[in-house]
């Protein structure tokens, strides 16, 4: 330990802290200010809180959904089919990349059809995947795996292309079998770009379950808001997408967790 | 007396096809290797150097003739050769001590022998204590030594040597290759080593073969006998031998360089 701080270190360390204190200061402000201003404009009549509903009315109905248990029916029913979707896209989507990198000639042949399903907007095939899958959580699932599957096996696939040439080499020279040189070179050194992308994968499984929901679906978020949404009760939907966004980032978080405790080494 | 080559080299050609052409990149070479030799490669850049060490390595294959160590031909890489690249390589996302033993692990070779011999290495040299560091813990320096134990731990009988040296600051690389090279004297390992670095050549080697411009031919063999100061065979001693003006000048004309 450093015990003795000189005055200039100090003033300067403080200043760093003050900076970031400064910064989540107004961060929150800004929350608090919004939601303020909300709820004053719609108590004094100023916006139709037909539209807009206001903060205290989403709040009221998001204890009264707590309370009746309704909200954990729908919330459980949401995450469980992103998660499910999530994990197969990626799982799936890096198995694909590996395929590709083993075998260079379906990776060429493949790759137009790729670049097309790439810019084609996934969400455009969910009435298709729907009527071929079920109007059940198994298309909704499959609506999710579709929207972040092509994504995954790009990013990994040129992940895997950009791996040091030297190192596979090096390998080579100890006799690695290509097995060998996914195991100890490829897959170790992709693992920051496998780690962004299931970052990506978070907020696009959403997006292919809130869309499969919109469409299909009984019950879940998207069933919550599209419900909402018909009878004009806004204070329902905008309750859901306060839900939406607290959980879709409390995953991000996850996964930047496990991140953090898997590369050690780049501290 | 009679030495025992490790390596023959055998009328090696390359020729390179790409769909602009093809290009002759080695052409004839005839080289023999004995135990415990050094041998420096120096030649004009883009001779075709380091295509020579891959295909001894066994990582290419040449267009004509072949390559035997120790009697047996190369066919694909094989664990008599140890290979050392311009950048350590060592794995980010390793130990010290997990980076130097990747080579045996591909091979299947990590035990309890083995695993004390990566130990004794990284004492030996100094790395002992960085052990449990990850590599951008170290200085370039060490990392090179580390990439070199990792070489000499799957007990290669020939060491490739790929400009080892390049990617360091002038100040490490003069440290960094007198010990290397006393470590190579001292595990009595046989190397060929390809340099740009004419004093590095002269310091390191035993004998240096200048290579010519593209396509790649044996222009001279030079036998290097520094009489080095006080008798003590490193290469940052050898540089102070009367000798080494002479091999430098010599080697220099034999390059042909103009720019």
């Amino acid at each position: 330990m450093y015990n003795k701080i000189s005055k200039e270190h100090d003033e300067y360390l403080k200043k760093v802290k003050r900076r970031k204190r400064n910064i989540i200061i107004t961060q929150i402000l800004i929350l608090v200010i919004w939601l303020v201003q909300w709820e004053i404009t719609a108590k004094l009549g100023w916006i139709d809180t037909f539209l807009t509903s206001f903060p205290s009315q989403i709040w009221n109905l998001f204890i009264e959904y707590t309370v009746n248990g309704g909200l954990f029916h729908h919330v459980g029913i949401s995450v469980l089919e992103t998660i499910v979707g999530f994990l197969i896209g990626t799982i799936l989507g890096v198995l694909i990349a590996i395929i590709l990198w083993w075998s260079d000639f379906l990776a060429k042949v493949l790759d137009p059809y790729l670049v097309i399903l790439n810019s084609l907007p996934k969400t455009a095939l969910a009435p298709i995947i729907i009527i071929w899958v079920g109007a059940g959580y198994s298309g909704i699932i499959v609506t999710a795996v579709t929207v972040s599957i092509v994504v995954t096996i790009m990013n990994v696939y040129s992940g895997f292309k950009n791996v040091d040439e030297d190192k596979i080499k090096l390998l080579e020279t100890f006799g690695a079998t290509k097995f060998q040189v996914l195991k100890k070179v490829v897959l170790p050194s992709s693992f920051p770009t496998i780690i962004s992308t299931l970052k990506v994968n978070i907020g696009l499984s959403w997006v292919g379950v809130i869309v499969g929901e919109f469409l299909v679906s009984k019950a879940g978020i998207g069933y919550l808001i599209v419900y909402g949404g018909q009878v004009f009760k806004l204070d329902l939907v905008m309750m859901s997408v306060f839900i939406l966004a607290i959980i879709s980032a409390v995953m991000y978080q996850l996964i930047a967790f496990i991140e953090k405790k898997l590369t050690k080494w780049q501290q | 007396m009679e030495r025992k080559n490790i390596v023959e080299i055998k009328n090696i050609s390359m020729t390179y096809h790409t769909l602009d052409g093809e290009t002759e990149a080695i052409k004839d070479i005839n080289l023999n290797i004995d135990k415990g030799e050094i041998v420096s490669l120096v030649g004009p850049s883009g001779c075709g150097k380091s295509t020579l060490l891959s295909i001894i390595a066994g990582l290419i294959e040449p267009s004509k003739g072949k390559v035997l160590i120790k009697g047996k031909e190369v066919k694909g890489p094989t664990k008599e050769i140890g290979y050392m690249f311009q950048r350590d390589h060592l794995f980010e996302w390793r130990t010290i001590i997990e980076n130097v033993l990747i080579g045996l692990e591909i091979q299947g070779k990590v035990n309890e022998k083995s695993y004390k011999y990566a130990e004794k290495l990284l004492d030996i040299y100094g790395l002992s204590d960085f052990k449990e560091n990850f590599p951008r813990q170290l200085s370039g320096g060490m990392r090179q030594r580390a990439a070199l134990i990792r070489t000499l731990v799957v007990e290669p009988d020939l060491l490739l040597l790929d400009e080892p040296f390049s990617a360091l600051d002038y100040q490490t690389r003069l440290a960094i290759a007198d010990e290397i090279g006393i470590i190579l004297k001292k595990e009595e390992k046989t190397a060929l080593m390809v340099t740009h670095d004419i004093a590095e050549a002269i310091s390191m080697a035993d004998r240096v073969v200048v290579l010519s411009k593209r396509p790649a031919t044996i222009k001279d063999i030079i036998p290097i006998n520094l009489s080095c100061p006080g008798g003590v065979q490193t290469p940052m001693k050898c540089r102070e031998a009367p000798e080494f003006r002479h091999y430098f000048n010599q080697i220099w004309k034999e390059l042909d360089i103009h720019v």
